[in-house]
């Protein structure tokens, strides 16, 4: 294992005229590791990404991808690395194994392609030019053509999005078989499920900068919600004096109730205990730990932009 | 579902071997595509056999009418592949990110655009082949020096592949279609083709000579129908036009 990180991004800046990109973006992500880039359309996922393959020069800060400079040292690098665009890649009139056989080609020691295109599914539509494959074929083509070159380094720009469940499975098994095998796999999605299923390590982005980064369950935190229905206008004042201070007990609708707090046994008791001294029913009484996507939404905001 | 060994094991292919690689998918994709075909090869026969046949057009110079139209007839292939072709082509590939996912191969740049010309030639042979066959079913009795004929092939070559990078470089996907057809189009028309210049009005032949397909073409025809010596005016223009247009497509290429 190496201790030097995979990828090293660090104070990035990317201005495309007038609008900011990427605003001083700062990422570590460490080898061997699966780490997914949350953010909003528009957050600078994609920009910092493509930085990292070289394809954008940085306004300010530095990138460094396996130790190199993906720009001034492309040519060491582009061997090493493993990149499935957001969309497209293909010559309209080229077959589905023939671009894989291809992209094989260019190196040195080339997954075989007929077990690859097998396990993701391309052996049946092998034949069919790729302007003639449905998006999930397409998309599944450009994930075998990111891995077939044995990278160390594999970026996917949003590599399940628009997949049946069945070809989200195989692309999430691909991606957990390759942290196996010692790569280290850099994805961006806007699947909050699939972040918490497969990452060691998220990055949510927004507005160009990190604003989060941990393993799921750091970012979840010991947080927890309790949700019950009882009358309305309970006396909250209370129920939080038999609470931790820091709880939070709020009423958002008349007769629902909500206490946010690190949650325990002890806390559920409290709870239900000041209940039944007030005589009150907890109903529809739940639990519930924050989810991902909530961490998300708390960070970047809930308006559509 | 066989299991498959992702171990790591990057490199890039020996340089040589991408090249071959890529030269040949290149050619398979260009003589897999109908239009493409349609424009190097259906279109310079079509005119050839017909003009041959058929007293539509005024030729010039000695011989039959297919040793005036078979150096033309060369020319419009040269031109056909080098210029429209691919800058259809390549303009295509910019826009569904071809060009921009085989540069995160170990693909190096310039082995793609030496594939691309390697295409080129390729295709560029199989029409003489072609072309040349048919000219001489027809009677045609080519003169000059081969070594001349290839080397305004080349130059040609050159000159035109570096217009139709720019314009496929440069321009949407959709304005190169059209405007690589139009230019097809009009200079075939207005470059010494099947038209000769001399038919053309005094004030406007000293710039349509000037164009890189009537270098060609009237280098080609002063060697192989007249059986004149090295075109040095001709081989001059085109390499004037390879300069520029090299140099800019050089200069202005975008990738994505």
């Amino acid at each position: 294992m190496h201790a030097d990180p995979a990828v090293e991004v660090t104070a990035l800046v990317k201005r495309y005229g007038d609008k900011t990109a990427v605003d001083g973006l700062s990422l570590a992500i460490a080898r061997g590791t699966v780490t997914a880039v949350l953010g909003p359309n528009g957050a600078g996922k994609t920009t910092t990404i493509e930085t990292c393959e070289g394809y954008r020069r940085p306004d300010a800060g530095t990138v460094r991808v396996l130790g190199l400079d993906p720009v001034a040292q492309a040519a060491r690098l582009k061997p090493r690395i493993g990149v499935m665009l957001q969309s497209g890649g293909v010559y309209a009139g080229a077959r589905a194994l023939e671009m894989l056989h291809h992209t094989a080609r260019l190196y040195a020691d080339p997954l075989p392609v007929g077990p690859l295109a097998e396990r993701l599914g391309l052996d049946s539509c092998g034949r069919t030019p790729y302007r003639r494959l449905s998006g999930g074929q397409q998309q599944r083509l450009a994930l075998a053509m990111a891995v077939v070159g044995r990278p160390e380094l594999v970026f996917l720009d949003e590599p399940t999005a628009g997949l049946d469940p069945q070809a989200r499975r195989a692309t999430w098994d691909l991606v957990t078989e390759l942290r196996a095998a010692g790569a280290t796999v850099v994805l961006t999605t806007h699947q909050m499920d699939e972040a918490e299923q497969l990452a060691d390590d998220v990055a949510i982005v927004d507005r160009g900068r990190v604003v989060a980064q941990g393993s799921p369950d750091e970012l979840r935190g010991s947080e927890a919600l309790l949700r019950f229905d009882g009358p309305p206008g309970l006396d909250l004042a209370g129920l939080r004096k038999v609470l931790p201070d820091r709880a939070a007990v709020t009423e958002p609708s008349p007769g629902s109730y909500r206490v946010e707090a690190e949650l325990d046994a002890a806390l559920l008791a409290a709870v239900t205990g000041w209940c039944a001294g007030a005589g009150v029913m907890p109903d529809r009484l739940a639990v519930q730990r924050r989810s991902l996507e909530d961490v998300f939404l708390d960070l970047t905001g809930r308006e559509l932009r | 579902m066989t299991a498959t060994d992702l171990t790591p094991r990057p490199g890039a292919a020996p340089v040589g071997r991408m090249l071959l690689a890529q030269t040949a998918l290149e050619t398979r994709m260009l003589l897999r595509n109908g239009e493409q075909l349609l424009l190097t090869v259906v279109i310079p026969t079509v005119l050839l056999v017909l003009f041959s046949a058929v007293d539509v057009v005024a030729v010039d110079g000695p011989g039959k009418r297919v040793d005036f139209l078979a150096p033309g007839l060369l020319a419009l292939a040269v031109m056909s592949t080098a210029f429209t072709g691919q800058a259809i082509a390549t303009g295509f590939e910019r826009r569904y990110g071809v060009l921009k996912r085989l540069g995160a191969t170990p693909l190096p740049r310039w082995a793609l655009l030496s594939a691309k010309t390697g295409c080129v030639l390729v295709t560029e042979l199989l029409q003489v082949l072609l072309l040349s066959a048919i000219a001489l079913a027809l009677g045609w009795s080519p003169h000059g020096d081969p070594l001349s004929v290839l080397l305004l092939l080349v130059l040609g070559t050159a000159a035109f592949s570096g217009l139709g990078l720019l314009m496929a470089g440069t321009l949407r996907a959709e304005a190169t279609l059209a405007g690589a057809n139009l230019v097809f189009v009009l200079l075939l028309l207005a470059g010494g083709v099947v038209v000769p210049l001399s038919k053309f009005p005094d004030a406007v032949r000293p710039v349509l000579e000037l164009l890189p397909i009537s270098a060609l073409s009237d280098g080609l025809r002063s060697v192989l129908q007249l059986g004149g010596g090295v075109p040095w005016a001709d081989l001059g223009v085109l390499a004037a036009w390879s300069v520029l247009g090299l140099a800019a497509a050089a200069r202005f290429f975008r990738w994505e």
